[in-house]
């Protein structure tokens, strides 16, 4: 392998790396609010690249953009609210059923809308064949946005959960639910809280990823399992292991394309999904005795 | 203060509170004391708002908190200490105790840092452990942070479960003597207790509370001085 490949491979591999680790910690937000996996939540991805596309019709890029995670943030808020908020002491099966459900919803809903064409944002800067030397290999401009604004997504709700006070409020939340309302906290604000900012993340990862995967109707379920491979792999709930994993997955999946056909890169996630599961359930940074008090 | 009037309460079709009516004056130390599983813990939980009452009425400083949500209390002045030193495990001491200040209000946000300057002074022990995380601390300073947690929003009435529950005698003591501390700075405390004796040593009033009713209430002094209560509670003579 020439070095010019491997760099090829290397920044392939951090580009959907980074994406998968944006979907994971849209799970670890959600869950560590509730103790549910969302799995609507590749829906989210879906959507913020879709409705983007629609409303480039009207607007300039930057503000069809927005709108779309504004849009998406806002169906976050109605699904948590709609299904969610009302349940008393819902069980956990309950809840992953009601999101599988949503999930399926949401994208019916888009194959109506949108039909099962493939859709895509344009590049937001240059074309298809423009690109950007890096270290000898050729690497398009667009592939810099994903990785920059995924990594900008992490540093902001970083900065959001350790320095801000709602942010504070949402970890009291997640850390123990009963103190929490003795606190003060409103939990289920918190919970609706925590569908929206995971819709919004997700949404605009859908939008920047758009021009080079393209968006299809169906593209959640696929980035749900990556996602939620990451978020296993992380340790549920961790959202910086989850950057290290979902980056970890990711270049994995880059280089295999070089030992086994293109056609089994999903099969690697999913085994690597069923080995974590098997041998380390808790994840490759989590503690087992913390997983031990997990309900899930 | 604390006004309840025939409450009633359970999970789900389990009565466990019957007919409960009682009453908190301000300054006062009042004790629920009980054996297990007598309602000690429900009627708090009620008090706060986590169980919703059947019937009857709560009234707290003139206000009917009885259908209240359950995270609006701490903004009138009521807060619990709960079971079992429910701290935020996962966060250190001192966002622990700036969580326990979110219940007051707009204005009064300003006070945090005095606030937690006089946590610290009570239990000087956070702060040498507050950058530490709470779920760090040993059994006993975990206590004290959650009822330093509890004291940020400057409540006009502290409800503590079984503070002692799990605590070497030597750090009971510490925190009895802080209880009797709160008091003495004009804090009204509600007290529920296993350890009768102890608890009724502190208060001035208490109720004992049997299989969801209260059966005997009355001065401190009095109930230690009930022969019943010392045959049932504080264990002065042995059943043969």
């Amino acid at each position: 392998m020439t070095v010019e490949l491997f760099i090829q491979y290397l920044v392939a591999g951090i580009t959907y790396g980074s994406i998968y680790a944006i979907v994971a910690i849209g799970f670890n937000i959600i869950y560590n609010t509730t103790g549910i996996i969302n799995f609507a939540q590749g829906e989210f991805v879906m959507l913020g690249g879709m409705l983007s596309i629609t409303f480039l019709q009207l607007l300039p890029l930057p503000a069809a953009i927005a709108l779309a995670v504004l849009c998406t943030m806002a169906i976050g808020a109605a699904i948590e609210m709609l299904f969610i908020r009302w349940l008393v002491n819902p069980g956990v099966l309950r809840m992953i059923i009601i999101t599988i459900g949503l999930s399926i919803l949401i994208r019916e809903a888009a194959l109506h809308i949108w039909g099962d064409n493939v859709h895509s944002l344009p590049y937001f800067i240059g074309n298809e064949v423009s690109t950007i030397a890096v270290l000898g290999a050729r690497v398009s401009p667009q592939v810099l946005w994903v990785i920059g604004v995924c990594a900008l997504m992490v540093v902001f709700l970083n900065v959001f959960f350790q320095a801000t006070s709602v942010g504070r409020e949402m970890r009291a939340c997640a850390a123990n639910r009963t103190a929490a309302i003795l606190c003060g906290i409103d939990t289920r604000n918190m919970v609706t809280l925590s569908f929206v900012l995971s819709a919004g993340i997700g949404a605009l990862a859908g939008a920047v990823m758009s021009p080079i995967t393209y968006t299809q109707y169906d593209i959640g379920t696929g980035l749900a399992i990556k996602g939620f491979t990451v978020a296993i792999l992380g340790g549920l709930g961790n959202s910086l292991a989850a950057v290290a994993a979902g980056l970890l997955l990711g270049i994995i999946e880059a280089f295999s394309v070089s030992i086994v056909p293109l056609a089994f890169q999903d099969a690697i996630s999913i085994a690597i999904l069923l080995v974590i599961l098997f041998v380390r359930p808790h994840g490759l940074f989590g503690s087992s005795a913390a997983a031990g008090l997990k309900e899930f | 203060m604390l006004r309840i009037r025939n409450l009633e309460a359970g999970y789900g079709r389990l009565r466990v509170l019957k007919n409960i009516s009682m009453h908190v004056k301000a300054g006062e130390i009042v004790t629920i004391i009980g054996a297990n599983g007598a309602g000690k813990t429900t009627l708090l939980s009620t008090i706060a708002g986590l169980i919703r009452a059947t019937s009857g009425e709560i009234r707290f400083r003139d206000q009917e908190i009885t259908r209240m949500p359950a995270a609006k209390i701490p903004r009138q002045g009521c807060v619990m200490v709960p079971e079992g030193r429910q701290v935020f495990a996962s966060m250190t001491v001192e966002e622990n105790l700036l969580l326990g200040g979110r219940a007051l209000e707009g204005g009064a946000k300003k006070e945090l840092p005095a606030l937690l300057a006089r946590q610290y002074e009570m239990f000087p022990i956070l702060r040498d452990r507050r950058a530490q995380l709470a779920g760090t601390l040993s059994g006993g300073e975990q206590q004290m942070l959650a009822m330093g947690r509890a004291l940020m929003s400057r409540p006009s009435l502290v409800m503590m479960d079984e503070p002692s529950t799990g605590l070497a005698p030597l750090i009971v003591r510490d925190i009895f003597q802080i209880i009797v501390r709160l008091r003495e700075e004009g804090n009204t405390v509600l007290l529920v207790e296993q350890n009768a004796k102890a608890a009724l040593g502190i208060a001035d009033r208490g109720y004992v509370l049997e299989t969801g009713k209260v059966i005997i209430q009355g001065p401190a002094e009095d109930l230690l001085a009930n022969a019943d209560v010392q045959r049932a509670y504080l264990g002065r003579e042995k059943i043969e």
